[in-house]
């Protein structure tokens, strides 16, 4: 595990191989009068092909960096490198080519159907005055596919559930065709069952496609094993970073959130993580 | 599907999912895309807007009558000089007030925007009224002044609307959004109230006469001078269609898709500022036709916005003019304002539609 301490180390020595790397990200709402910066120093390393965790307490800062690395805010200061080259140097329909964004959810308030959702991540593909063209509608509908979602394609993703809209979002994505996935919370409205499904899509998405993927979750019992890596945040800083074998432990965890009655035990190859009451 | 059905299985899927999806992508390869509808949206639309140009040309006063219209100078006066243009006119006012309503549906993500909920419309009616009372007639470079002030008035409401209503965040709420819409309406009647008190009989009773709302025109160069307002704002709303269908959906997404919002939304500010003060600046205010018209769009083919905007163009054309046509001859003598066949229309679909929303968030 790395510690705060030697951070700067750490990127040094995986800048030949991150794909996607952040360095000391600040960034505030503009919105907020005398706002206190939400992002605060930020720094991280995430390699190629791996599955990678962001775990913290609610409003320490994890939604707003992963929509900083998503291109959606821009940081204040500091500087987000993509395979090497700075993000803010990628034309914005270039980068929804490499990244793409999955939200916690669609809240659309119009009957979209899922295929035209879904077609909608091929849009930085297609130009300003022109429809989506049939390979695009190939490509849209092998993405619902790869999610086992290829069903709801003709259905308006209000009538949706929960589960099955996480899906759509996740296919929209995967028609992007990136390198990189930025998921914000995937799991908080899903069951276990379909919790598990959507960690096996991302777990095959890598082994089949080399796929990197930043997933936000409060899901702590999920991280071991199904993740490579987790990356922890506090107050707007990456505090820990490591194997989730790793990070989940009781002294990492309650400096984590701040909390000592938190508990993680490994048994039958698995981190179980639960709070004393 | 490419993928074997015992990958499927192994993943986690059923045999019973597999044999429904199996059936479902057979009737999903159906699903046409976007470019056929819009295909034969524009083909269908087309053919409605010759029907309803032809209809709103022959009834009138007097219906027409061809062999009078060679023969007869006055006739053709009458036709040329008053008929024509006013068809024409209630053609352009209807599909500019659909597209931005379509527009402002999209970009607000709300289904019960359009120009006279937000509010917009109220604030071109008072700019037009002010310019009314102070300077009319007045030009600039051979815009009238009361385009101009109307421009402002809309241009002022619209970006104070979507202020009030937006929380910090990307979140537009869409209940503080319509009572926004509400309050700018109320105190934008009570201005041109107040205006009609303080100014001369004259002016009071041309400003009476405007707001009531007609499309009464005599000649073509009323037609000439809103065009030059009115085309770039078309443009500027069809540029802008691909990055209103993204944001329709989720604004967060379409910024991470490469969405520009920001500009997109000023874009569709100015444009629907430009648009609605123009028409409101000649015709006062006519509700409701940019509610209507595209959710009729929105029903027949779809929701994607790159076909609403164009369809509800055609379709807002068509439909005033029949509006029109209808306000010219319902009562057998004088003519109603064309605002009130709109809005008696309109104002039980937008209830309905309310309805309907509350039905869904409920859920």
């Amino acid at each position: 595990m790395t510690r705060n301490a030697d951070k700067s180390e750490q990127i040094v020595e995986t800048q030949a191989r991150a794909l996607l790397e952040a360095c000391s990200l600040h960034f505030a709402y503009p919105a907020a009068k005398n706002a206190t910066e939400v992002v605060r120093g930020a720094t991280l390393a995430i390699e190629r092909g791996t599955l990678a965790a962001l775990i913290g307490a609610n409003g320490s800062g994890k939604s707003s960096l992963v929509r900083l690395l998503a291109g959606i805010l821009t940081p204040r200061s500091g500087e987000i490198f993509f395979d090497g080259e700075p993000l803010s140097a990628i034309e914005p329909r270039k980068r929804a080519m490499r990244i793409a964004y999955v939200p916690q959810t669609i809240n659309s308030v119009f009957p979209f159907t899922a295929l035209e959702v879904v077609l909608t991540g091929r849009s930085p593909y297609a130009g300003r005055f022109r429809f989506e063209t049939n390979r695009d509608q190939e490509i849209a509908r092998e993405a619902l596919a790869a999610v086992d979602a290829l069903h709801l394609a003709p259905r308006s993703v209000m009538e949706l559930s929960g589960g099955e809209r996480q899906m759509v979002a996740l296919a929209r994505a995967l028609a992007q065709q990136p390198q990189c996935l930025l998921l914000d919370e995937p799991s908080s409205a899903l069951d276990l069952k379909h919790r598990a499904a959507l960690i096996r899509h991302l777990r095959r998405l890598r082994d089949e496609q080399g796929m990197t993927a930043l997933v936000v979750t409060h899901d702590l019992g999920l991280l071991d094993p199904a993740f490579d890596v987790v990356l922890a945040m506090r107050c707007g800083e990456i505090v820990a970073r490591g194997a989730p074998a790793e990070v989940l432990r009781d002294e990492t965890l309650a400096e984590i959130y701040g909390d000592a009655q938190i508990r993680a035990r490994r048994v039958f190859d698995r981190t179980f993580v639960w709070s004393e009451l | 599907m490419k993928r074997r059905r015992e990958d499927y299985i192994q993943t986690g899927g059923t045999e019973d999912a597999l044999a429904a999806s199996a059936e479902t992508i057979a009737t999903a390869a159906d699903v046409s895309t976007s470019r056929k509808r819009f295909r034969v949206a524009l083909a269908l639309l087309f053919l409605f807007l010759i029907l309803s140009a032809a209809i709103s040309l022959s009834v009138g006063y007097q219906t027409l009558n061809f062999s009078a219209l060679k023969t007869d100078a006055t006739a053709r006066l009458v036709f040329f000089q008053l008929r024509l243009p006013r068809v024409i006119l209630a053609a352009i006012v209807g599909a500019s007030l659909a597209m931005v309503g379509a527009a402002l549906q999209a970009l607000f993500r709300n289904p019960l925007a359009e120009p006279l909920t937000l509010g917009v419309s109220g604030g071109g009616a008072l700019g037009a009224g002010l310019a009314i009372a102070f300077g009319l007639g007045a030009r600039v470079a051979g815009v009238p002044l009361v385009f101009l002030a109307a421009f402002a008035g809309a241009g002022v409401s619209v970006v104070l609307v979507y202020r009030l209503a937006r929380t910090g965040g990307a979140v537009v709420l869409p209940g503080a959004l319509l009572l926004a819409g509400v309050v700018i309406n109320v105190v934008a009647a009570s201005g041109v109230v107040l205006i009609q008190y303080l100014t001369d009989y004259t002016r009071a009773l041309q400003i009476l006469r405007w707001t009531i709302g007609s499309l009464d025109v005599v000649g073509f160069d009323l037609v000439w001078r809103m065009l030059i307002f009115l085309v770039p704002g078309w443009i500027v709303l069809l540029f802008v269609a691909r990055d209103l269908h993204l944001l329709a959906i989720d604004e967060e997404t379409a910024a991470a898709l490469g969405v520009n919002v920001r500009r997109s939304e000023r874009l569709v500010y100015i444009a629907s500022s430009l648009i609605v003060g123009t028409t409101v600046a000649v015709g006062g205010t006519i509700g409701f036709v940019g509610l209507i018209v595209p959710h009729a769009v929105r029903l027949l083919f779809g929701e994607d916005v790159r076909v609403v905007l164009p369809c509800s163009f055609l379709l807002g054309a068509a439909f005033l003019m029949l509006a029109d046509a209808v306000a010219r001859t319902a009562t057998g003598m004088g003519e109603l304002p064309v605002g009130v066949i709109t809005a008696l229309a309109g104002g039980p679909l937008f209830l309905w539609l309310l309805r309907r929303q509350q039905r869904y968030s409920a859920m």
